[in-house]
């Protein structure tokens, strides 16, 4: 099977890797990366637990091809803390328990980043529209648009 | 299992090119929300893959005889975010941002939407509404053909061996014309239409209806563009009187499955409220772009 070689930038770094063209994003994320962060829930489109962002926009890797991240830029969720500092919305979901077993927190974390990168103040509902594509199955969903709003609230200072 | 092949060209007379040489299942790939989750399943096995995200006329929004061409594989947030498109059609813009979750409006596309033929797909009632025709590339070269004539049944389609869907092309609205597309899910959010309903119509200067279209999604094996609900509404004001005749030709047009979504009778049902309630909505809009 011929192997594709895939240039991309992944958390604002050049990156280079081999994969097999049916390889999904997410597979070769974690295989072939060693960036397991984003997590394989459903391999659907529905829970978000891979939720990356390509060029801007959020996404589910599992439901793009690893070759697609050729000449584009990824970001994933080992890119969102500065070296040793957390985003404010890594702070904010440890500090307000906005997680349990913590499987979908990556997916949330990179889905709200996606959204506050667009709209520094949306309202409770905008939150829950805009993370209505990532599913918890543990929090009951309230902690984290609090705490996603404490986060931007913060952020705007 | 098979090798596939990937292949992402940068005109669509490569891709053609590649389908014509290729043996075997090939398959186009634009947001891939329809075709990655059937190749997870195992449902398709394609040999090859042809990416047309690369290619300039199958990603861009452009102005185009009064009105849009959209690129076959513009994602769901690229088309939500033209505001020009927005003020013209508003209804198709709505029915292609109700796609998916934002993980998947960051995909999907209206080429991909109505070549996946799903009878619940959101945004071909409201392209078939508003008059869209599609740009076909083929071994024949290119051909126009209306939206309305693409899908065939669940997961079929009447393209022809190695043809691609280029762009749609939405004509220039008319004057005190307005289009609407509403659809009935269980939640508010991440579901399959239980019923959509997409109303294009347009007024004449006494406020009369003088053109309409009404196009049912999830109630028959396609799209319904439904003639009879159109005539309830042309030729009168769109009064009360004029509603319930649209409401009662929608439900006489339904043909729908039983499921665990809904039942035949309540989709019929719904049809007709869903029916009356984007005229609703088409007529206010019409009502302020005169
Ligand atoms: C979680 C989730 C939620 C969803 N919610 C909705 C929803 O609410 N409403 C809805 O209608 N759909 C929904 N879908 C289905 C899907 O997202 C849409 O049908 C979408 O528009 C498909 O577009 P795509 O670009 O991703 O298509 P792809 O997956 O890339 O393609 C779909 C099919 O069309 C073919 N194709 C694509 N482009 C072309 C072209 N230009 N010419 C010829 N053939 C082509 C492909 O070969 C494939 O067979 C959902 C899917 C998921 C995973
Ligand atoms: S693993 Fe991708 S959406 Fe669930
Ligand atoms: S914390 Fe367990 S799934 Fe969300």
């Amino acid at each position: 099977m011929t192997k594709h070689h895939v240039s991309t930038t992944i958390n604002g770094e050049p990156a280079e890797f081999l994969c097999e063209p049916q390889q999904t994003l997410l597979d070769v994320l974690r295989d072939e990366l060693n960036l397991t962060g984003s997590k394989e829930g459903c391999s659907s489109g529905d829970c978000g637990a891979c939720s990356v962002i390509m060029d801007g926009r959020v996404a589910c890797a599992c439901l793009a091809l690893g070759v697609e991240a050729e000449g584009r830029s990824i970001e994933t969720i080992e890119g969102m803390a500065e070296g040793e500092t957390l985003h404010p919305l890594q702070r904010l979901f440890l500090e307000e328990a906005a997680l349990q077993c913590g499987y979908c927190t990556p997916g949330f974390l990179v889905a709200a980043k996606a959204l506050l990168d667009r709209k520094p103040d949306p309202t409770e509902t905008e939150v829950r529209f805009w993370l209505a594509g990532n599913l918890c199955r543990c929090t009951g969903y309230d902690k984290i648009v609090r705490a996603v709003l404490s986060a931007a609230a913060e952020m705007r200072g | 299992m098979n090798a596939m092949r990937y292949e992402a060209p940068g005109s669509i007379d490569e891709v053609v090119a590649l389908l014509a040489a290729a043996d075997g299942d090939s398959r186009i790939l634009a947001g891939g929300t329809d075709l990655l989750v059937q190749m997870q399943s195992g449902f398709v096995k394609p040999g090859l893959i042809v990416d047309v995200k690369k290619i300039a006329e199958a990603t861009t929004i452009t102005a185009e005889d009064g009105g849009f061409r959209i690129g076959a594989a513009v994602c769901g947030a690229e088309i939500g975010e033209h505001a020009d498109l927005k003020e013209a059609w508003p209804g198709v813009v709505e029915a292609a941002e109700l796609i998916g979750s934002v993980q998947i409006q960051a995909r999907a596309s209206l080429g991909g939407n109505l070549c996946n033929a799903s009878p619940a797909a959101d945004s071909v009632p409201a392209l078939i509404a508003a008059g869209a025709v599609c740009s076909i590339a083929g071994p024949k070269g290119r051909r126009e053909v209306p939206v309305a004539d693409i899908a065939t049944g669940p997961g079929e389609t009447s393209l022809g061996t190695g043809e691609v869907v280029v762009s749609i092309h939405l004509p220039a609205q008319s004057p005190r014309s307005g289009d609407a597309y509403l659809r009935f899910i269980p939640r508010t959010e991440m579901d399959i239409a239980v019923v959509g309903a997409a109303i294009n119509l347009s007024l004449d200067e006494n406020g009369q209806c003088s053109a309409a279209r009404v196009v049912l999604g999830a109630v028959a094996p396609t799209a319904l563009l439904v003639t009879e609900a159109a005539d309830a509404l042309i030729g009168g004001p769109v009064d009360d009187a004029a509603l319930e005749r649209l409401d009662a030709a929608a439900r006489a047009a339904c043909r729908p499955i039983d499921d665990k979504r809904g039942t035949a009778d309540y989709r019929t049902k719904v049809s007709g409220v869903l029916a009356r309630r984007a005229a609703g909505i088409a007529l206010e809009r019409a009502r302020s772009n005169s």
